[in-house]
């Protein structure tokens, strides 16, 4: 039916389609980098060339210079640091206690739980904001930090407790019988055989707190506070034309998360397929 | 007896324990808030001073007396129609030719994913640098081909159209996900068609398309979902514009809250969207078993 000579053809268009479509998805970003490397001369030379001529590197050397571009990342790190270790842990004594403990009404209060994934986030916008006001915590990170210490979200409690199901429970069984208890357990039994899942949801919300902009555009009102997504915006609205400096910029936020890309992949690829498949 | 008696309740106790910062976070960032927003739907409130109980008149002057209203809710629809099938399409088809047999996979699958994961902000800018009709990479690309003049998102006809074309940029998570349901297809499967003397094209509609359905449904779901909130695109990128062309939903709402400072307005719109979505996904749900595939389901 197929012969070698037709599956070689086949392979061959294959290829050829994943190559065109590889040159289409890297296309953007490869004009990303292209502008960030370019002065305004010749970026607004029509009709557009595609390597810069000359190579200028003035605008990475203008957003860490003369734009607060360091310190956005310290603000944003001051945000992302105890967010995703809220996150982690939390979410692990969660799923903890879905996974590994059967209490009566567990599978009920778990369903629940998951139904807040269909909500949409500006259902509880409004009064979260006027708590956080009332409180005096706006224009703090307080309200960027504080709620994901409380599980981390439904979605990365998802991640962990489908996890957690996976390892046997003979382990605390044989742990219970020697006298340990759930901390213990826990601590010592469960957090080593589940660190591939501590790393993919400490990834997942990593990413997600760095690119975070509705959070910090709602409650971050002083300029000197702004993460660098929020930066980036305000960097937009006072230099509208300064397109290599704002790709410049840009390149900037994105290549921490490229590295972790590049450093993590296995972890990102579990992380989206365990998300997905599950449901 | 009494024995098991006190070992359910211990379990209890330390389940609970244990999901409290959950259940806690439940009540105090989801369902508080919701009665809440349901509450401040019913007044007039401007942050400032004490709201005002005026009954259903936010509701009556959405649905009577407000143009913008139907306008952001029929661009979000829009939108919607024309951004999760295309990008579920591309990304189904990503992962069909990423299923092959063929040099370079790895490196082809990366360049597909990363997309996904730029910041979105930088995203934003980037497109819209992307879509400069003069100095822009798109007009820049179509010009040797012929085609001058596009606007892209500086004209209200093509807004819409153009920002799902950046939408499918971004498809490389559900492709990932779609590629893993792909490797979870039995492989006696395809043998059995091709022992009828069947074709590439027969294993993809009577084999692949059907056992895939739960991860297309869910996924579909989901994108359904997150795309009616689309925010960032619009708040960045054109500001609702050119000519409203591009309000969307969440941007409405959003200007009404913190620019108008219409807390009251801005919290009907709120529970409209919430019952949108809860109406949409409850036709989805019903209609789900008229084509999505569960194995062992006919049982």
């Amino acid at each position: 039916m197929t012969t070698p000579r037709r599956q070689t053809l086949q392979s061959i268009v294959i290829f050829g389609l994943l190559a065109a479509l590889s040159l289409v998805f890297i296309l953007p970003l490869v004009w990303l980098i292209r502008s960030s490397l370019m002065d305004n001369a010749s970026i607004f030379v029509f009709p557009p060339m595609w390597i810069p001529d000359p190579f200028v590197w003035s605008n990475y050397e203008y957003v860490f210079t003369s734009y607060p571009l360091l310190r956005y990342l310290g603000n944003t790190l001051q945000i992302v640091v105890p967010a995703v270790l809220g996150v982690v842990i939390s979410s692990t004594f969660v799923a903890y206690g879905f996974a590994r403990i059967p209490w009566r009404g567990r599978e009920l209060v778990f369903g629940v739980l998951l139904s807040t994934l269909m909500l949409p986030y500006v259902v509880t916008l409004i009064p979260t904001f006027f708590m956080w006001s009332r409180l005096g915590f706006v224009d703090t990170y307080v309200p960027l930090v504080l709620p994901h210490w409380f599980g981390g979200g439904i979605f990365n409690i998802f991640l962990m407790r489908q996890f957690l199901r996976t390892i046997p429970l003979e382990y605390d069984e044989a742990a219970t019988l020697d006298g340990a208890h759930h901390f213990q357990i826990l601590w010592h039994i469960i957090v080593p055989l589940s660190r591939p899942a501590l790393i993919t949801v400490a990834i997942l919300s990593f990413l997600h707190h760095w690119n975070d902009f509705l959070g910090p555009l709602i409650y971050l009102s002083s300029p000197e506070k702004a993460t660098l997504a929020l930066g980036l915006s305000n960097f937009q609205g006072e230099y509208s034309a300064e397109w290599g400096r704002l790709m410049a910029a840009s390149t900037v936020m994105l290549i921490p998360v490229i590295a972790l890309f590049f450093f993590a992949q296995r972890y990102f690829i579990k992380g989206i397929t365990m998300s997905g498949l599950k449901g | 007896m009494g024995r098991t008696l006190s070992r359910e309740r211990r379990n209890l106790f330390w389940g609970l324990l244990f999901t409290s910062p959950a259940i806690l976070g439940f009540f105090l960032w989801q369902l508080a808030p919701i009665l809440a927003t349901i509450g401040i739907s019913f007044t007039e409130w401007r942050i400032v001073g004490n709201p005002q109980w005026i009954g259903l008149d936010n509701y009556t002057q959405i649905f009577t007396r407000d143009p913008l209203f139907f306008k952001s809710v029929s661009v979000t629809f829009i939108y919607t129609a024309l951004s999760v099938p295309a990008g579920i399409v591309l990304a189904f088809c990503l992962a069909v030719l990423l299923d092959q047999k063929v040099r370079m996979l790895p490196v082809f699958r990366t360049i597909f994913y990363l997309p996904s994961i730029v910041p979105f902000i930088a995203s934003s800018y980037l497109w819209l640098w992307l879509f400069n009709p003069d100095f822009g990479l798109l007009n820049a690309i179509l010009r040797p081909l012929g085609i001058t003049g596009a606007k892209w998102i500086f004209a209200s006809s093509s807004v819409l159209p153009s920002l799902a074309l950046m939408s499918l940029w971004s498809v490389g998570g559900t492709m990932l996900i779609f590629l893993a349901a792909l490797q979870g297809v039995p492989r006696q499967l395809y043998e059995a068609v091709e022992v009828d003397g069947g074709t590439a094209w027969h294993k993809m509609i009577h084999v692949t398309i059907p056992i895939m359905t739960p991860a297309i449904f869910f996924n579909f779901v989901l994108a359904t979902i997150g795309t009616l909130q689309t925010f960032t695109q619009a708040y960045v990128m054109t500001e609702g514009g050119p000519n409203n062309a591009s309000l969307f939903y969440v941007l409405y709402l959003y200007r009404k809250a913190f620019g108008q400072i219409s807390m009251g307005y801005a919290s009907a719109l709120a529970v409209i969207l919430l019952i949108i979505i809860g109406i949409l996904t409850y036709i989805i749900f019903r209609t789900s078993s008229l084509w999505v595939f569960y194995e062992g389901e006919k049982e």
